[in-house]
């Protein structure tokens, strides 16, 4: 590797590969670096027309907003005195995603064991297969089902819940179509499992077998054996795989939009309809609203969009410092 | 503390391979045995099965009797569980739990049997610790990550875990073959102590260890590959090194073939 | 050797030795045995307390059926047994009650969908029919969605692959980790947020009406970093001792990418594509927002609204009539089958040519 020391290739800082000739550049390597650095650059670009356009409209509709756009709970960005604010759907979008992972880590991490560790082996990998091929099936195939089909299902259930923990208040229902934040949940829950059930899985088969033997001949049940020796060593996978599938969450659309009876309200109850997430608000108030409407409901995404950022964020976090751990222990 | 272990006709597959054929040997309580042989011939296969760890291997399956004093390790109503607790096994490499500390690592074992004192646990690594002639090099630093230590003293970790549980048996694969030869030579020597206490089954690719750590050695061949690996001759290491009753055992020691 | 004796001792009379190996363990038939009691006795006891949604039987199967192995076990076998037990009726009711929901979509997509899924839906458009009648089809969604995704992936995918063979073949400077570290920040960009860029630019500042390519757009954003981590996957898979090679026999280096690296990666990255490109198939939101829907054929992506399938399937939904619901459910169905085999091929594809890279 002492070619390093000839090779003069200014372009890439810090190139570790050397170029094996000592000459200028040719042409066609510098028309293909230019090439790809310019697609690079390209996304960056982009990405930072998204911040500014988004944060341009946002600032012009934050000004023509005559209440209060972070604690208003209304959305009529029409007429001369227009008043929006976020807080009903920051509160619908935060409270049914955390329902679906309530719901569906534990379930996901259960379906991942299940097929990495208890399954019969005939049926663990086209097990896993199915799954993988579930996660590509479109969010609006979820709404439509959970409109037509689940919808009607939950009411019953809602009904109990209500007789057994109605005084609980959040589990209170009054008759009617289960359009609700916690049947939002629930399929959402249905709709990122298979993604987070994918990855956990991955993960789980990963898992050194000279660890799991070690637990093994120590005379540890299967549980035992997955407590001290696959748990640990796929926590960080496991969250990770869970902070995919809340960003997913936050930012469904359709899902939402077809199975929630919005309104501008916070009730203490989740199982009775009403609420809204951003993403939802967004897709109904769309076709009504004019230009100064729509700067409204980009100003709404651009929250939503924060959020995500923040969400995923801390999952790198998370996950470099679980990182570190392993990497000084490993 | 220590077992007799009785084994009779006993094969191992894996689906529809035959790895081992009828195999029948005696392993004396608080001896050294050895297995040797060339690569392929089932002396790891057989050693996993006298604790039930080759049935956890995908298509594994087991016939025949290992007798453990007078039972059958594989009569019906026997936990495979309570079988790999009673005989302790040690890996080729090194594998303490990665994230857990030295101390833990030692414990695991003992945690899942019931609930013991802090103090009671602290005891019981620390003397397991000491068994595996460990104790001096980490006392200082249990709670630092067991995957932290060098190759060497990672094996003793796993022995030190191994053998607080107080199995009856100690089976080891290969447990030098990822060391270098100083650490090898601190385990033979922790063999050596620790036959006083347990009987050990032990692995090996290397003749020289077989004939310095072990009082019996069992040779193992198979007749061509993809045929299942028979054992050709178990007798006294002095014997099988200087004497072996069997043409192919003295043609593989001094390394005609293998 | 006293010392060690000693050690014995002590330690030997903390140790709760098993006395046997054999250990009573409950029949292999118990836990097959006990479900069926449990679905039996869920059964049971929703008729007789008249709960009508049968979810509420599932439940209470559930929590029998957990309850009751736990219990058992916690008697014949022992705690630790019982704990295994309990996490095992857990990790299998986890499977089941995820593939109920999971099955019950696919059921009901596949029932209902093939009603009104014959010749006549695939090759024609909605036209002037009312929203309530019987008939219709979904030739110009089927159209719109190909256009649309046709020009988000000749948009995306150049783009994606080159910034991946910069990253893995250039990138090592400041450059290369902001590039990184902004495709992480594009992963998450929610799809209703990639449309409402699109919006904010193309239609509210320069003015353009909804198009197909409008959509295109939003979902090229959405496909780049998809095909970037995708194809920078596969590209470090391949070994630097074959780039080494080319490299010491003066092959320059945009050359040795194009004739080495890329063809030993070419399998796993189409893989990459094709499975971004069945993503943004599904997409609804950005092209809600920027391509609107309609009901008549227009082939020209560049101009004025376009119909997409799963734009088609929300719109038949909002319509709610019966016959509406009927062609939701149709085009819904041609959507995941569309999805599915774009899947099965890209993964075929992945599979055929893994053996190549399997030599590392």
């Amino acid at each position: 590797m002492t070619a390093s020391s000839i090779a003069d290739n200014p372009p890439p800082p810090g190139d570790a590969r050397p170029s094996v000739s000592g000459k200028a550049v040719r042409p066609g390597d510098r028309i293909f670096l230019g090439l790809s650095r310019g697609s690079g650059i390209a996304l960056l670009v982009i990405m930072a027309a998204i911040a500014v356009f988004l944060t341009y409209r946002s600032v012009l509709a934050i000004s023509g907003d005559k209440a209060d756009f972070l604690t208003t709970f209304d959305w009529n960005a029409t007429g001369t005195e227009p008043k929006f604010g976020i807080a009903v759907l920051a509160f619908g979008t935060v409270v049914s995603s955390v329902i679906a992972m309530l719901i569906a880590v534990p379930v996901a991490v259960g379906i991942a064991l299940f097929i990495s560790h208890y399954a019969p082996r005939k049926l663990a990998s086209p097990l896993g297969y199915v799954i993988d091929l579930l996660a590509a099936v479109p969010s609006i195939v979820y709404g439509l089902w959970g409109a037509l089909f689940l919808v009607p299902h939950l009411s019953g259930l809602y009904g109990w819940l209500n007789d057994y923990l109605g005084w609980t208040g959040i589990f209170s229902y009054s008759q009617g179509a289960a359009r609700s934040l916690f049947t939002v949940g629930i399929l959402l829950a249905i709709m990122i499992l298979p993604i987070v059930t994918s990855v956990s899985r991955e993960v789980f088969l990963q898992v050194p077998r000279m660890h799991e033997e070690a637990a093994l001949a120590l005379g540890a049940t299967r549980w035992e054996v997955i407590r001290m020796a696959v748990l640990p060593f796929g926590r960080s996978g496991v969250i990770s795989a869970s902070m995919l599938g809340l960003g997913r969450a936050l930012g469904e659309t359709m899902a939402v939009a077809t199975v929630l009876s919005p309104s501008f309200l916070i009730s203490a109850s989740l199982l009775d309809p009403g609420g809204g997430t951003f993403a939802q608000n967004i897709a109904s108030k769309f076709s009504e609203a004019d230009q100064f409407g729509q700067d409204a409901l980009i100003a709404s995404g651009l929250v939503l969009f924060v959020i995500t950022l923040l969400v995923n964020g801390a999952a790198r976090l998370i996950i470099a410092r679980r990182k570190e751990y392993s990497g000084a222990a490993a | 503390m220590a077992k007799r272990i009785d084994v009779s006709g006993l094969s191992a597959y894996y689906g529809g391979h035959k790895a081992i054929d009828d195999i029948s040997m005696t392993i004396e309580p608080r001896t050294v045995t050895a297995f040797i042989g060339p690569s392929g011939c089932g002396k790891s296969t057989f050693l996993r099965t006298l604790n039930r760890m080759h049935e956890v291997t995908p298509g594994g399956r087991v016939e025949g009797k290992v007798l453990l004093d007078d039972e059958n390790l594989y009569g019906t109503g026997v936990d495979p569980v309570a079988v790999r607790r009673t005989v302790g096994m040690v890996f080729q490499r090194p594998n303490p739990f990665p994230t857990m500390s030295i101390f833990d690592n030692v414990a695991a074992g003992l945690r899942l049997n019931g609930s013991y004192k802090k103090s009671e646990l602290k005891d019981i690594v620390e003397k397991s610790l000491k068994g595996a002639n460990l104790w001096n090099e980490v006392k200082d630093r249990l709670n630092k990550p067991g995957s932290g230590l060098s190759g060497g003293q990672q094996q003793r970790l796993c022995i030190a875990r191994a053998i607080a549980v107080e199995p009856q048996v100690l089976l080891m694969d290969e447990p030098c073959s990822a060391l270098d030869p100083i650490s090898t030579l601190a385990i033979e020597d922790l063999i050596g102590e620790l036959k006083e206490r347990f009987t050990i089954v032990i692995v090996t690719h290397n003749m020289q260890q077989a004939a310095r750590v072990s009082d019996r050695t069992a040779f193992f061949n198979l007749a061509a590959v993809g045929q299942p690996g028979k054992l050709i001759e178990i007798d006294e290491t002095e014997r099988i090194f200087s004497n072996p009753s069997v043409q192919a055992t003295e043609d593989y020691i001094s390394g005609r073939f293998g | 050797m006293s010392v060690i004796t000693d050690r014995r001792t002590v330690a030997n009379d903390r140790n709760p030795l098993p006395v046997s190996l054999k250990q009573a363990r409950l029949p292999r038939w118990t836990p097959p045995v006990l479900a069926l009691v449990a679905a039996g006795a869920g059964c049971g006891i929703g008729l007789a307390a008249g709960l009508d949604s049968t979810v509420q039987w599932g439940l209470i199967a559930v929590l029998l059926f957990i309850a009751g192995t736990f219990v058992l076990s916690a008697a014949v076998e022992g705690g630790r047994q019982a704990k295994d037990r309990l996490a095992t009726s857990l990790v299998w009711v986890a499977f089941l009650l995820a593939v109920v929901p999971l099955a019950s979509l696919l059921w009901e997509t596949v029932a209902r969908g093939s009603k009104v899924l014959d010749g006549y839906f695939l090759s024609h458009s909605m036209g002037t029919l009312p929203d309530a009648m019987p008939g219709g089809g979904i030739y110009h969604a089927i159209i719109g969605t190909l256009e649309q995704v046709g020009l988000a992936t000749l948009i995306a995918a150049p783009v994606g692959l080159l910034t991946a063979i910069y990253l893995v073949e250039y990138g090592r400077g400041r450059l290369a980790r902001a590039v990184t570290f902004f495709v992480d920040v594009m992963t998450g960009i929610p799809s209703i947020v990639a449309g409402l860029f699109v919006l904010s630019v193309w239609i509210l500042i320069l003015g353009f009406g909804p198009s197909g390519f409008a959509g295109s757009m939003a979902l090229a954003i959405l496909m780049m970093p998809v095909v970037v981590r995708s194809t920078e996957e596969m590209l470090k898979l391949v070994p630097n001792e074959l780039r080494e090679a080319s490299l010491a026999l003066g092959v320059p280096k945009w050359r040795t990418i194009l004739k080495v690296v890329l063809p030993t990666s070419i399998g796993g990255i189409t893989t990459g594509v094709m499975l971004a490109i069945a993503r943004i198939t599904g997409e609804t939101a950005p092209v809600l927002l920027l391509v609107w829907g309609a009901k008549t054929i227009n082939n020209n992506p560049f101009e004025d609204a376009q119909q997409s399938l799963p734009l088609y399937v929300f719109q038949q939904w909002q319509q709610g009539s019966e016959a509406s619901y009927d062609r939701a459910w149709a085009a819904a169905l041609v959507l995941i089958a569309f999805v599915m085999i774009l899947n099965l091929v890209a993964r075929g594809i992945a599979r055929w040519k893994a053996p190549k890279h399997a030599g590392r």
